[in-house]
């Protein structure tokens, strides 16, 4: 009894072992090959860079009325260029049947997804770690509140979470580029509003209180949808 | 090693494989041919775990699909038309990728045995998206060898191959079926298929028409068997 339950342990920790190994490899693998081609960080800068270039320019605003739409436009800038990163990072995996060499692999197909939205939201972070301090100088706002980037750290993971998902499920289609931003916008409203209040609420400098239930919204969010993809991406990319 | 009892799969009302028996012993190479839509590609996504079967039983070394399908996919090799490879990272990099997919043990040693194998071993830093097609495909099939599987399916490997680039890929085939591994080909090209192949199924309308051995069937008489198979 005692061998067979050490035999079990040993087995689930292997099992484990592997997982954590096959994340790791679609980590590495995505990002050895974005940093060789820059294909996807440099579509996802210059848009996004270029979004709120155009805000800038569009929105004449005084300091005060700056303040109250900056996360409103960073959302919007963060959700746009996102989208174009979820479907290129898909696309790749598509285009050379490599998706299929992925699915062939003896692991469990969660690990394929969790190593793919890692991926996705390295690249995120990467963007917004560029936009902000350009954002800042343009707008003149200081943007580097712990706060503030907190929400855009469980934002991001929340966008990550369910664009992920559903760009396993678009790029089945030969749509997928018009396919992800009407199957991936309505899903993520809950995050977008969450995001946009919980960071207006830090640049307006609004009490805890306040910011709090966007926070918790935030953070259900990403745990249900982690959850959810973890259950149903075998499903989702199986035949 | 496979075997498949009463196989169907439909795809919404279309049916495309058809209560399909099919079986296949260590050390045999079987060429499946067929027309294009007989089901060949459909019925090698099911063998390989990548489709699931809408009827029937598949168990390959013992195991059940899709039930056991993480055991299965650990003892399949496969090569399609495509390469699963990626473009942006070099052939070494490509299998260490794979290798660390299917926890390969002692993976650089074996990453220089595969590279070895398929003749790639001098163009190991070289990016993928640089080879040629021949290049991509034998680099495929240094992928699908590199975890030493005891099933390889091969889903027509010579496709936009030209011949110089098929005359290696023969090699290499050759090469990775002398193990007493099971093969399964699919492919177009009967007088390649006569040339490596141990048995030969016809595949037609969803089903096994026919099905002889080499030592039945003779030299020369590949064609006359696939024409009555599909007429019959």
């Amino acid at each position: 009894m005692a061998t067979d339950e050490i035999n079990a342990t040993k087995t689930r920790q292997a099992g484990a072992t592997n997982f954590l190994r096959a994340v790791g490899a679609v980590v590495w693998k995505d990002l050895s090959a974005e940093l060789r081609s820059r294909e996807l960080l440099s579509a996802m800068l210059v848009f996004a860079l270029l979004v709120i270039l155009i805000f800038n320019f569009a929105l004449e605003l005084d300091l005060q009325t700056r303040r109250s739409v900056t996360s409103g436009v960073l959302w919007v800038t963060f959700a746009f260029a996102g989208t174009l990163g979820l479907n290129r990072s898909m696309a790749v995996e598509k285009d050379r049947g490599c998706l299929d060499g992925l699915l062939l692999a003896p692991v469990d197909r969660s690990a394929i997804y969790f190593g793919k939205a890692i991926s996705n939201l390295a690249f995120m972070m990467i963007v917004e770690a560029i936009v902000l301090p350009v954002y800042s100088l343009l707008y003149n706002i200081n943007l580097f509140q712990p706060g503030l980037l907190l929400v855009i750290l469980l934002g991001s993971l929340g966008y990550v979470a369910v664009g992920t998902l559903l760009a396993s499920m678009a790029v089945q289609s030969r749509t997928r580029d018009v396919l992800l931003p009407i199957l991936l916008f309505p899903v993520v409203v809950p995050i977008l509003i969450a995001a946009v209040k919980a960071s207006g609420g830090y640049l307006s400098g609004a009490e805890m209180s306040e910011i709090m239930p966007w926070l918790n919204l935030l953070i259900v969010y990403d745990v249900i949808f982690t959850a959810i993809a973890f259950m149903v991406f075998d499903y989702v990319v199986e035949e | 090693m496979i075997e498949v009892r009463k196989l169907v799969k439909r795809f919404g009302l279309k049916t495309v494989l058809r209560g399909l028996d099919f079986q296949a012993q260590p050390g045999e190479f079987v060429a499946l041919l067929g027309p294009n839509g007989a089901g060949k590609t459909t019925f090698l996504r099911i063998l390989s775990s990548l489709s699931r079967p809408s009827i029937g039983e598949v168990r390959i070394a013992g195991f059940q699909l899709p039930s056991q399908a993480a055991a299965v996919r650990n003892r399949l090799g496969v090569v399609s038309h495509q390469p699963l490879l990626y473009g942006d990272l070099t052939a070494e990099e490509n299998l260490r990728f794979y290798g660390r997919m299917y926890s390969v043990e002692n993976l650089d040693a074996r990453i220089g045995e595969v590279l070895e194998l398929v003749g790639l071993e001098p163009r190991r830093r070289d990016l993928v998206r640089n080879f040629s097609r021949g290049m991509q495909q034998r680099l495929a099939i240094g992928r699908a060898v590199l975890h030493d599987p005891d099933v390889m399916l091969f889903d027509e490997p010579y496709t936009g191959l030209d011949q110089d680039a098929s005359s290696m890929l023969d090699d290499v085939l050759r090469s990775v079926a002398g193990k007493g591994r099971t093969v399964v080909m699919t492919s177009h090209d009967l007088a390649r298929a006569e040339d490596l192949a141990t048995r030969f199924d016809i595949l037609s309308r969803g089903m096994i028409a026919a099905s002889s051995s080499r030592a039945d069937l003779g030299t020369g008489n590949l064609l006359t068997f696939y024409k009555n198979a599909l007429a019959g």
